[in-house]
């Protein structure tokens, strides 16, 4: 257990050791400075732009860049749904996928979960989906929507940075630099190390064997080392298997875990550092890596916690001795320490892998793992985790502007009616989005309480209540780890998240751009002695605070009857 | 004006009443927050008569039980009726002020003087922009105006609470007076120069009143933050709904609407208004008319202020301490000199030369006397006469400058001694004063500032609240930089022109800084509307009050610096009530929810860490305590939250550490308390 | 609009042959050099046991063993289909699963009649979180070793031999947990004893 404890904080600590420098790099491609690649990229670049007729010099509005992202996204969303449901036509199925093995809602669902960046799965990718949907749909948006992501992100970058003008950058620019010099090569590495360690990068159909006591064996494969490094690294959490990373091609080892670990976290973490390089206020990131960390730690320990001392039930109730904490769900090459870890970490970045059966934790984990999908700013998605947290401040700014006697002001920037405005809509969403569609299912169930009983779920009780919140929570967070007791694959399911990843996906993103924008074109105010310093530790303690009245709390009565009813029962 | 009670007890009187009337629904909407409120206790009223109706059956359901259902509305409507007497009694306080203002708009008669020159005497109502009026001692001045003619002591203390009488007079920058003051002596005549309705009493009233009141950006910015919250809370419960039947659980309307309310940021929701009102009226304390709620809270963001250096960083005027006579000049015949050349100057320095003299100008003998005024330009004054041997003189003084170049072109030389003098004069803060006979220098007369006592403290003070000074003055570099440093203002401006005062403003404001200055006479009228923040002094000219946004009824120079504190306060009571009422949801969280589903699921009795006796004294207590924290926070709405000057940061923390941590602890105590209470009666 | 539907076609072709086309290339380059039976997942080779045969299984990817003779792997909830594996899904707290948990347990102990009910390893009654988990703890072995012994008639010492060879120990001590490759595990025993 002390192995595993070890392992986890080592994790940790290499992955922000890895994420400081990747940060400042990630801060030298946006700004345009010199960088190692630009002997490669540079002309690849220049060549793409050439092509397709885009400047991605010329400074752009906010609306103009929302414009932008918006058109990409819309492309990627008719070809992904075209792909998805015509996939059987094109070449790469292998496992002769049949061409009714994905339904068009199914399709739909796929399609809008991908190209939000959530990655929400209710599909099996071994059984539903052709190598070609998986490599040229999902792999691809896997790549763009989480480039696409951070490129918002430092259009963000940018409204703190521009003063008194209506330009925000280039998104065109942010986008192609994130896709080819941050997530290509970083890829490029990981995919080497992963399949090094024994994940498949092949396609061959699955195997066919015949086990050691004679019976038949048919293994899924295909190229999953490439799709892997981005689902990880990209924030996505999309799996190529069922299992996701619990899976013994998705993850073998110990080591490809670690691997795994570290390059969810990389991203995010390197993130907030290179805000703190591209708008060289480098204390004001350490602060907001600390507010993140500290709240990512206050998630992670009970969880820790509980899972090192398993299910009590099987103690009392079975007799059995569980030295080595949870193991239902858990896989043993892991072990419980670094399953929950693992489960905090998909949710507090906003990723959506998993290494074990979330459905079977402890319900302090799932509580955790809910309150950091609910809260969505610790760390959270690429370029999206960074831009809640941005609303956070604006909030907090106001309320804490003001009780220091001033106008609130955001980096010299006034915080206004307009700015407050959407900054309360983006916030409001999330819960709205969380608790308005678990309502309807709450409601849907009580009309037929025994078919959906028996339709939806294999668990009971207040379990299944958190079953529910937990979906939507998914959903909204646009983080795509799932309790897979329920069956997502049917119609209700399927529609109902896709609209509600949709929404969460495209408001926050138009809010937060228009509030950049708008603070880009203001008026920059000097700093004096009564300015509020952002930077200091009692604002980020505020911060915090806001983060867990405003968006944890919330959600307190819907925790109360779901993942709290279960754990003070089973006590 | 100056009251000491936080309000009297016919104050309180109408506010009570004034608060019922407030229940109408058309001006809750203005409030959102409250407005929700309200229509929660309609609807518990209605719940109350319906569960009173059905009563005799066993099974109450989401109806609830009729004495909890009627306790909750009770507590519910008291809730709002806190939040209206908060913001009545805010009114009420300013009411009474504009009241005793009133008393001093009554019909007046007019005397009118027609083109003419003959009087007719008509009623103040009756006048209008433009015309003409005459008053005489003990006449009361019926209309704002300017005078054209004379000079007259006024009774002022109507406006200013002062008892002094002030003098006005025509010409220069004390020639406005206002509607409602009264003349003890002498006699004026004044040009009407205001509409009816628009005078400044009129404004004022109109403002004390809150019938002028707009919601500032702030306030407004607030109260999206707030109706945001409100949303967010309907959602909670009105979801909660779906959750606790999926949870076969039964809760009451009646607990819904407790937790709803308690939940939502009742108690900024219900001092809001009143925090505004009480802010303006803090302002209005201090003897200074806002023109808008904006400007109050506007002067909490100043960054840089402009301060006349005479009056505000200097007592009064300079006076002359020496005189300094050159190329073997007699001193006599220096001071003689000077003497003469400030015979009819009525400045301060002027008169204080002839002070320090000693001598009475009356007894010389002079012929053709022509005064030479002062003006910006040639920056000398002077005579010019013949003298008893028919010699024809002309004397000037002068700033050295100014004077080097009237005998520099005459051709005489400039001794250097007299340059010395200049610069020991400059450098020790004094101004001097070169004096010229028929353009050749006699000597130098040193006139001294006196700083202000107490004045590097503000000062100081003000740096720490990050809030730049800056001296206006009209002295040379070196003096001024003496005085600037002396008095520790941040930086001067030296040698100011009413344009350069322009020109910093504009220079700091192109910086994205708000500057504050104050000004009275006409050529600061420019500067005055250019500033973010323009303070007018009440015995300044129409022209400059017109364009600020606030009057200084004390003529108090360095009542900026209270200004601005006012405004902080304003801003800041806003910040720490909101961040109070936030974090009492923590503990409300904690007494209502585990008491919603205590009889579902048992073990969520865990949770009830306050150990509240049962669910519905849980439930009560938290609307109970709820509805009388507003009242407890009246008199902190009203008096602000007390400003420190001790940087944002350290503030920050100690206003986070108060309102706060104290918010999220308060709470619990009070829950508690009122549970223990309850659970006594019951 | 039409324009700039065809700048971001254009640019997302461009972006797809780049991260889809180029990307999988290069990786299935390195695959042939670097990734273990050239990235179709590493194998071990084996005589099966049913006819004899000449066959292989998949290192990484568990083996549902039933007989006595082997060792056992986790329970799968999924019986170990590796086409659609799946973990059990069900909630701690739930009583059927408990139920589920009690008949695992029994029939641990109905087969291995020496041990404890308190000393049967948890793992050994829960499912894994993929369904093929491939390994199990040392002492999750150390447990099976008199019933295997028994079966196949050879001496605990060479059983409990072998488990210790088979340990992959955590590296450098510390990172990593001591597990053993049940597969693996098992051919080298069928090994012994030819």
């Amino acid at each position: 257990m002390n192995s595993e404890l070890f392992g986890v904080i080592v994790t940790f600590l290499v992955s922000v050791a890895l994420a400081i420098p990747l940060g400042k790099y990630m801060a030298n491609v946006y700004s345009g400075k010199k960088t190692f690649l630009d002997f490669l990229f540079n002309g690849i670049e220049n060549f793409f732009y050439k092509l397709s007729g885009i400047n991605a010099q010329e400074a752009l509005s906010w609306r103009q860049n929302l414009y932008a992202f918006l058109v990409l996204n819309l492309v990627w969303f008719i070809y992904g749904f075209v792909v998805l449901n015509f996939q059987t036509s094109l070449p790469l199925n292998p496992d002769h996928i049949a061409p009714d093995a994905l339904s068009p809602i199914a399709a739909f669902n796929t399609t809008i979960s991908f190209l939000a960046n959530c990655n929400i799965q209710n599909y099996t990718g071994t059984t539903q989906l052709t190598y070609f949907s998986q490599i040229f749909v999902l792999s691809f948006f896997q790549f763009v929507t989480s480039a696409a992501g951070l490129a918002i992100g430092v259009l963000i970058f940018k409204s703190v940075v521009n003063r008194s003008t209506n330009n925000l950058g280039n998104f065109y620019y942010y986008f192609v630099r994130s896709c080819t010099r941050i997530l290509f090569p970083i890829c490029l590495v990981v995919a080497i190390l992963l399949m090094w360690q024994g994940v498949p990068m092949t396609f061959k159909d699955h195997g066919t064997i015949k086990t050691l006591e004679g019976v038949v064996q048919t293994v899924a494969r295909g190229p999953v080392a490439g799709f892997l490094a981005i689902k990880q690294i990209g924030v996505n959490g999309g799996g190529w298997f069922g299992p996701n990373s619990a899976h013994p091609f998705e993850n073998p080892t110990y080591f490809t875990n670690t691997i795994e670990l570290i390059s969810i976290f990389l991203i995010p973490m390197a993130f907030v550092f290179a805000f703190g390089f591209f708008v060289n206020q480098k204390k004001f990131a350490a602060m907001i890596f600390g507010v993140m960390t500290f709240g990512t730690l206050l998630l992670l320990v009970p969880s820790l916690f509980f899972e090192s001392k398993g299910n009590t039930s099987i103690d009392k109730k079975i007799g059995v001795a569980q030295v080595h904490g949870s193991t239902e769900g858990v896989e043993t090459r892991f072990g419980a320490l670094s399953t929950s870890f693992w489960a905090i970490t998909t949710t507090a970045v906003s990723n959506g892998s998993e290494n074990g059966a979330i459905d079977s934790l402890h319900p302090i984990t799932i509580t955790s793992a809910l309150l950091a999908m609910m809260i969505n700013a610790l760390f959270g998605g690429a370029g999206v985790g960074f831009m809640y947290y941005y609303m956070f401040i604006i909030i907090s700014i106001f309320v804490a502007g003001l009780m220091v006697g001033r106008s609130p002001e955001f980096m010299g920037k006034k915080i206004e009616a307009k700015e407050m405005k959407i900054a309360v809509i983006v916030i409001l969403l999330h819960p709205l989005l969380i608790l308005v569609p678990t309502a309807l299912t709450t409601f849907v169930y009580s009309l037929n309480t025994d078919a959906y009983q028996h339709a939806w779920f294999i668990n009971h009780g207040y379990h299944t209540f958190t079953e529910i919140l937990y979906a939507y929570s998914s959903s909204t967070a646009n983080n795509g780890s799932a309790m897979g007791g329920v069956n997502y694959g049917l119609d209700y399911w399927n529609m109902t998240t896709a609209i509600v990843i949709l929404l969460s996906r495209y408001i926050p993103i138009i809010g937060a751009v228009a509030v950049a924008g708008s603070l880009a074109t203001k008026k920059y105010i000097p700093t004096s002695a009564g300015t509020l310093a952002v930077d200091s530790a009692t604002f980020s303690v505020i911060v915090f605070s806001i983060m867990v009245i405003v968006a944890a709390l919330s959600f307190f009565p819907a925790l109360v009857l779901g993942p709290f009813a279960e754990f003070f029962t089973c006590h | 004006m100056k009251e000491t009670a936080m309000f009297t007890r016919d104050q309180l009187k109408e506010a009570m009443k004034e608060a019922v009337i407030k229940f109408h629904p058309f001006k809750m909407l203005s409030n959102p927050v409250m407005f929700t409120v309200e229509v929660g206790s309609m609807i518990m009223l209605i719940i109350t008569l319906l569960s009173g109706i059905s009563a005799h059956k066993a099974d109450v359901g989401i109806l609830g039980p009729f004495g909890f259902n009627l306790a909750v509305t009770i507590i519910l409507i008291a809730t709002v009726y806190f939040a209206n007497f908060a913001e009545a009694i805010a009114e009420a306080k300013g009411k009474a002020q504009a009241n005793s203002l009133r008393q001093s708009r009554e019909d007046t008669p007019a005397k009118v003087l027609n083109k003419d020159g003959s009087i007719t005497i008509t009623s103040s109502a009756l006048l209008k922009k433009g015309d003409v009026f005459v008053c005489s001692a003990g006449d009361p001045i019926p209309m704002d105006g300017e005078i054209i003619e004379g000079l007259a002591t006024v009774d002022e203390s109507a406006i200013t609470g002062e008892s002094a009488p002030v003098i006005r007079q025509s010409g220069g920058d004390k020639s406005s007076v206002t509607g409602g003051t009264k003349v003890l002596s002498d006699k004026i005549k004044v040009l009407v120069t205001v509409v009816q309705g628009q005078t400044f009493l009129d404004k004022m009233i109109a403002l004390v009143e809150g019938a002028d009141r707009k919601k500032t950006p702030n306030e407004i910015a607030l109260l999206i933050l707030l109706s945001g919250f409100t949303i967010m809370f309907i959602l909670v419960t009105l979801t909660l709904y779906f959750f606790a039947s999926y949870a076969h659980t039964n809760i009451y309307i009646a607990s819904y609407l407790a937790l709803f309310v308690c939940l939502i940021p009742t108690t900024i929701g219900g001092l809001l208004s009143a925090i505004g009102i009480a802010g303006m009226n803090r302002a209005l304390k201090s003897n200074v008319i806002a023109k808008s709620g904006k400007a109050v809270e506007t002067t909490g963001d100043v960054d840089t202020i402009l301060l006349d250096k005479t009056g505000t960083i200097t007592i009064g005027n300079r006076k002359a301490t020496n005189f300094y006579p050159v190329n073997n000049v007699d001193k006599d015949y220096l001071v003689r000199r000077s003497v003469l050349s400030s015979m009819i100057d009525d400045t301060p320095e002027g008169k204080s030369i002839i002070e320090l003299s000693g001598m009475d100008p009356l007894t010389f003998k002079v012929d053709n006397p022509r005064f030479i005024k002062f003006t910006a330009e040639s920056k000398s004054s002077g005579v010019d006469y013949t003298d008893a041997d028919g010699k024809q003189i002309s004397i000037r003084k002068g700033a050295f400058d100014a004077m080097r170049k009237i005998c520099m072109l005459a051709g005489n030389d400039f001794p250097p001694k007299l340059e010395e003098y200049v610069n020991l004069i400059a450098s020790n803060g004094g101004t001097p004063l070169v004096v010229a006979e028929n353009q050749k220098a006699l000597g130098v007369i040193e006139l001294q500032d006196i700083i202000k006592p107490g004045i590097q403290d503000r000062f100081l003070r003000l740096r720490n609240m990050g809030v730049r000074t800056v001296m206006v003055t009209g002295d040379n570099p070196l003096t001024a930089k003496y005085i600037a440093t002396k008095a520790g203002v941040d930086d001067y401006i030296a040698e100011a022109k009413p344009e350069d005062k322009l020109a910093y403003i504009k220079k700091e404001q192109m910086g994205g800084k708000l500057v504050a200055m104050m000004g009275d006479g006409t050529n600061d009228a420019p500067a005055l509307a250019q500033a973010d923040i323009g303070v007018a002094m009440n015995n300044g000219t129409q022209a400059a009050k017109e364009a600020a946004n606030m009057v200084d009824l004390d003529n108090d120079p360095t009542k900026l610096i209270e200004i601005i504190e006012v405004g902080k306060q304003l801003l800041m009571t806003r910040g720490a009530l909101t961040t109070f009422s936030i974090s009492n949801d923590v503990a409300k969280y904690f007494a209502i929810v585990p008491a919603l589903f205590l009889a579902t699921v048992p073990s969520l009795a865990t949770l009830n860490i306050m150990h509240l006796h049962s669910a519905s004294t849980a439930i009560l207590s938290a609307v109970i305590f709820n509805a009388l924290i507003i009242p407890a926070l009246i008199p902190l709405a009203l008096k602000g939250v007390t400003y420190r000057p001790i940087g944002a940061v350290e503030l920050l923390r100690r206003n986070f550490l108060i309102y706060g941590i104290g918010g999220i602890i308060v709470p619990f105590i009070g829950i508690k308390l009122i549970d223990m209470i309850l659970t006594y009666f019951i | 609009m039409i324009h700039s539907v065809l700048q971001s076609l254009k640019l997302s072709l461009l972006l797809l042959i780049l991260l889809c086309v180029v990307y999988t290339l290069i990786l299935l380059g390195f695959a042939q050099v670097i990734a273990p039976n050239h990235g179709e997942g590493s194998v071990i080779h084996y005589t099966n046991n049913a006819n004899g045969d000449s066959s292989y299984g998949f290192y990484n990817i568990g083996q549902d063993f039933t007989q006595d003779k082997y060792f056992w792997g986790r329970p799968s909830a999924s019986y170990y289909n590796a086409m659609s594996p799946s973990a059990s899904q069900l909630s701690m707290t739930d009583s059927a699963y408990l139920d589920t948990l009690k008949i695992r347990a029994a029939y641990f102990l109905s087969k291995n009649p020496t041990v404890s009910l308190k000393d049967i390893p948890a793992e050994l009654i829960t499912a894994s979180g993929s369904g093929l988990d491939p390994d199990i703890r040392v002492e999750s072995a150390l447990i099976q070793a008199k019933r295997v012994a028994s079966a196949r008639g050879i001496s605990i010492d060479k059983v409990n031999k072998l488990i210790e060879d088979n340990t992959s120990k955590p590296w450098l001590g510390l990172f990593g947990i001591p597990t053993i490759n049940v597969l693996k595990l098992n051919v080298q025993l069928d090994a012994l004893k030819s």
